[in-house]
């Protein structure tokens, strides 16, 4: 789907004009700088989302409801967005799988948070997270999503909040006319998220449900998909979930000459975890050195011979600020732990950090 | 003043190398909390400002598109000047520091902010950030001593062009970005050393061009224009405004470093330096302003210039709140924590600007023979 309609050529030259005059009067700022303050949601600002609603599914998941920018052009079921929220004041950004069916009425999407222990963010949105909110969004991204025309028979393997993706597709109604099974596992019948719903889509004979609960029942493990699916390799399948039942997935799909018919999403987050030092990257540069804990990247850089920016050189004239793509650096005045992971962009200080792992710098 | 290295009562004599190094260990100590604190409230409190004054300046031009009638001259001027005090002070100085891009925020980051004024932010960046605030206020370092055309020490040798030194200072006063812009392009060096043709120069110089093209363009010839009939009386206000801005931010900026009790170091004491003297050294030669919640704000919070100093990337609406622990600091070793009332500093910067327009009584004794001098050896070594 998507929104933009050209516009007659007469009209974006008085436009790009007016643009044009409105930037001379608000230099050094733009005038969407001001309009953000009025509209931040208008078409033409950077994509944002309000978050309207934000209604808990389990002890430990919410649903967030959010009216997307007018620059949001639609997503697939299955798809996911990434989002930019402000936690403890510092933007973060993380992607969750969109649980709305597209093309609404009522424009608005909406996400489903799984709060994970010590996850900032998700632990943000799932308790403190409130109507009236500001997001920023990225568009729907993802290839995580069901074909066109549905597969007859579909099978949907999830784990947690692996279910997420799989509701955006039920809720769409896709595969509609297929024979589609979902075993999904959790580890309580409280646990499951969407419970109402699946168990509805069952009782109503949209889809054939299987809840396997951990606490009793114990982790599922691929082995008992053939008693519990027999016909389970031929079918399409999509499995969400922890990284052990992916893999055991992959691995079954593959050893059973099936993996063409299984589509995975792995939506954990990369675990980073610091140490003292590591391999640091200068992308542009394409050089690659191993620092200590103990050196400036500054330093590293320069002594590799890489043109780095630089000031002060003790943390506080800012001259120094680049990308930090990937990886995890330690500042040296305080011990202080800085991650990132593609996409973050998060800009750091070299003069005064050292790597606390591998990193990749964009330089 | 004079070189702290040259006073005959040395204000850190008393200190030992093991006091200096203490002293920085407790500033440390208050850099950590800060910062293990900072987060939303701080966030909050700078989109909180930046609306306030994009509202205040949208508002206050609305307003002057009517000023042929004297009362939206007024209102509008007024409202105008503030907005552009905030702009630079509390918004644009800070955010140019790094205090704010804790908060990965592309828009309200140091590495993107672009603010109103004709010196162009990256390179205001470099001669501010780094070369002032490292060297603050090391002889022939730290071109904010006088920048590069006042005598403000007694070490600086007198030259009968001090003598139109008041002078100076008030068209500076008056004309403040433009002194800012040409001070961080280094013009007066650049020119005496014949680099002007050097293609670094000039292509800085160009941006300071185009900067000061789109602002002229802005404030006194797009916005008259839009105020039809009132085209002179905008004009009129757009200056007025800028003319307060600039008058108001000299005022606060000499307030920072120069009134009576602020010290001066010589560059040999900074080799070697460690973190605890450089510390010392921010907290010698910065002074305070006292006063209202108010007059923080529109400073900048440079009233806590001291404050500021010793911690210049700390979001500046926190350091009224380090400000006591800071100066319970200057007690615990014996140093003066140098704070007056706005018009007390200006007078006492002023004051100094005209009398060192004239040549010094007595020539400073010279320094020990037969060593550095530095900060932790001043103990032994104070004449």
């Amino acid at each position: 789907m998507t929104t933009t309609v050209p516009r007659p050529p007469g009209r974006r030259t008085v436009r790009d004009r007016l643009f044009r005059l409105a930037e001379t009067v608000t230099t050094p700022l733009l005038p969407e700088d001001y309009l953000d303050l009025i509209a931040p949601l208008r078409s033409g600002a950077a994509l944002r989302g309000r978050i309207l609603d934000v209604r808990p599914e389990t002890r430990d998941a919410a649903t967030l409801t959010i009216r997307p920018g007018r620059g949001w052009r639609g997503h697939t079921p299955g798809q996911y967005v990434r989002l930019g929220v402000d936690v403890d004041g510092v933007r973060q950004w993380r992607a969750y799988s969109l649980t709305s069916a597209p093309g609404r009425s009522d424009g608005l999407i909406s996400v489903t948070v799984k709060a994970i222990p010590d996850g900032r963010v998700s632990n943000h949105l799932v308790r403190r997270a409130r109507p009236g909110t500001l997001v920023q969004l990225d568009q729907a991204q993802g290839d995580f999503v069901a074909p066109v025309p549905a597969p007859e028979r579909v099978l949907f393997v999830t784990a947690g909040s692996g279910i997420t993706p799989v509701m955006g597709m039920l809720r769409a109604g896709a595969p509609a006319t297929a024979d589609v099974v979902l075993v999904h596992s959790a580890p309580t019948p409280d646990d499951v998220i969407f419970a109402a719903e699946l168990r509805g889509l069952a009782a109503r004979g949209a889809i054939r449900l299987v809840e396997r609960h951990t606490d009793t029942d114990g982790v599922l493990g691929v082995a008992e998909l053939a008693d519990l699916v027999p016909d389970h390799l031929d079918r399409q399948t999509w499995a969400c979930g922890p990284v052990g039942l992916l893999d055991a997935v992959e691995a079954h799909w593959a050893a059973n000459g099936a993996a063409d018919r299984l589509h995975t999403e792995r939506f954990r987050p990369t675990v980073i975890s610091p140490g003292a030092g590591g391999d640091v990257t200068f992308t542009r540069a394409g050089v690659t050195v191993r620092a200590d804990g103990g050196t400036a990247l500054l330093d590293a850089g320069e002594d590799a011979g890489v043109l780095m920016p630089s000031g002060c050189r003790m943390g506080i004239c800012f001259g120094c600020v680049v990308p930090l793509r990937q990886g995890a650096v330690r500042d040296l005045r305080n011990g202080e732990i800085t991650t990132a992971v593609p996409g973050d962009n998060v800009l750091i200080q070299t003069c005064v950090s050292a790597a606390a792992g591998t990193c990749d710098i964009d330089l | 003043m004079t070189a702290i290295q040259k006073k005959a009562h040395n204000p850190i004599a008393h200190l030992t190398a093991a006091d200096i190094d203490a002293l920085g260990r407790e500033l440390d100590a208050i850099r950590d909390r800060v910062l293990a604190s900072r987060g939303e409230a701080d966030a909050a409190y700078i989109r909180k400002v930046i609306a306030i004054q994009r509202r205040l300046e949208l508002g206050s031009r609305a307003v002057l598109l009517f000023s042929l009638f004297p009362p939206a001259w007024l209102v509008g001027t007024a409202g105008l000047a503030v907005a552009k005090i905030l702009e630079n002070m509390e918004i644009g100085h800070n955010v140019l520091h790094g205090q704010y891009d804790f908060m990965r925020d592309p828009k309200i980051h140091s590495t993107t902010w672009e603010w109103d004024h004709v010196s162009p932010a990256a390179q205001w960046k470099h001669s501010h950030n780094q070369l002032h605030h490292t060297y603050t206020n090391v002889l022939g370092k730290d071109n904010d001593l006088g920048y590069g055309i006042m005598r403000v020490d007694e070490d600086q040798p007198w030259h009968p062009i001090h003598l139109g030194q008041p002078l100076w200072n008030l068209i500076n006063a008056c004309f403040f970005e433009y002194g800012i812009a040409a001070y961080d392009l280094e013009l007066g060096r650049n020119l005496r050393k014949g680099r002007h043709k050097a293609p670094e120069f000039r292509a800085r110089a160009r941006a300071v061009g185009r900067k000061i093209r789109r602002q002229f363009l802005k404030d006194y010839i797009i916005h008259p224009l839009l105020s039809g009939p009132s085209f002179l009386s905008t004009l009129a206000a757009t200056f007025t405004a800028n003319l307060i801005r600039n008058l108001w931010s000299h005022s606060v900026i000499m307030c920072g470093h120069f009134p009576e009790g602020v010290e001066t170091f010589e560059k040999t004491s900074i080799e070697g330096e460690t973190r605890g003297e450089w510390y010392l050294r921010q907290m010698l030669g910065s002074a305070n302003i006292s006063g209202s919640r108010l007059t923080h704000i529109m400073t900048g919070n440079l009233s806590f210039q001291i404050e500021h100093h010793l911690f210049p990337d700390l979001p500046s609406c926190r350091y009224q709140e380090v400000a006591p622990e800071v100066r319970a600091l200057f007690a615990k070793y014996g140093l003066t924590y140098t704070t007056g009332a706005l018009p007390k500093q200006v007078a006492s910067a002023w004051w100094k600007v005209i009398r060192l327009s004239l040549p010094s009584r007595a020539t400073p004794a010279p320094p020990p023979a037969g060593g550095q001098v530095r900060t932790d050896a001043l103990a032994t070594s104070s004449v």
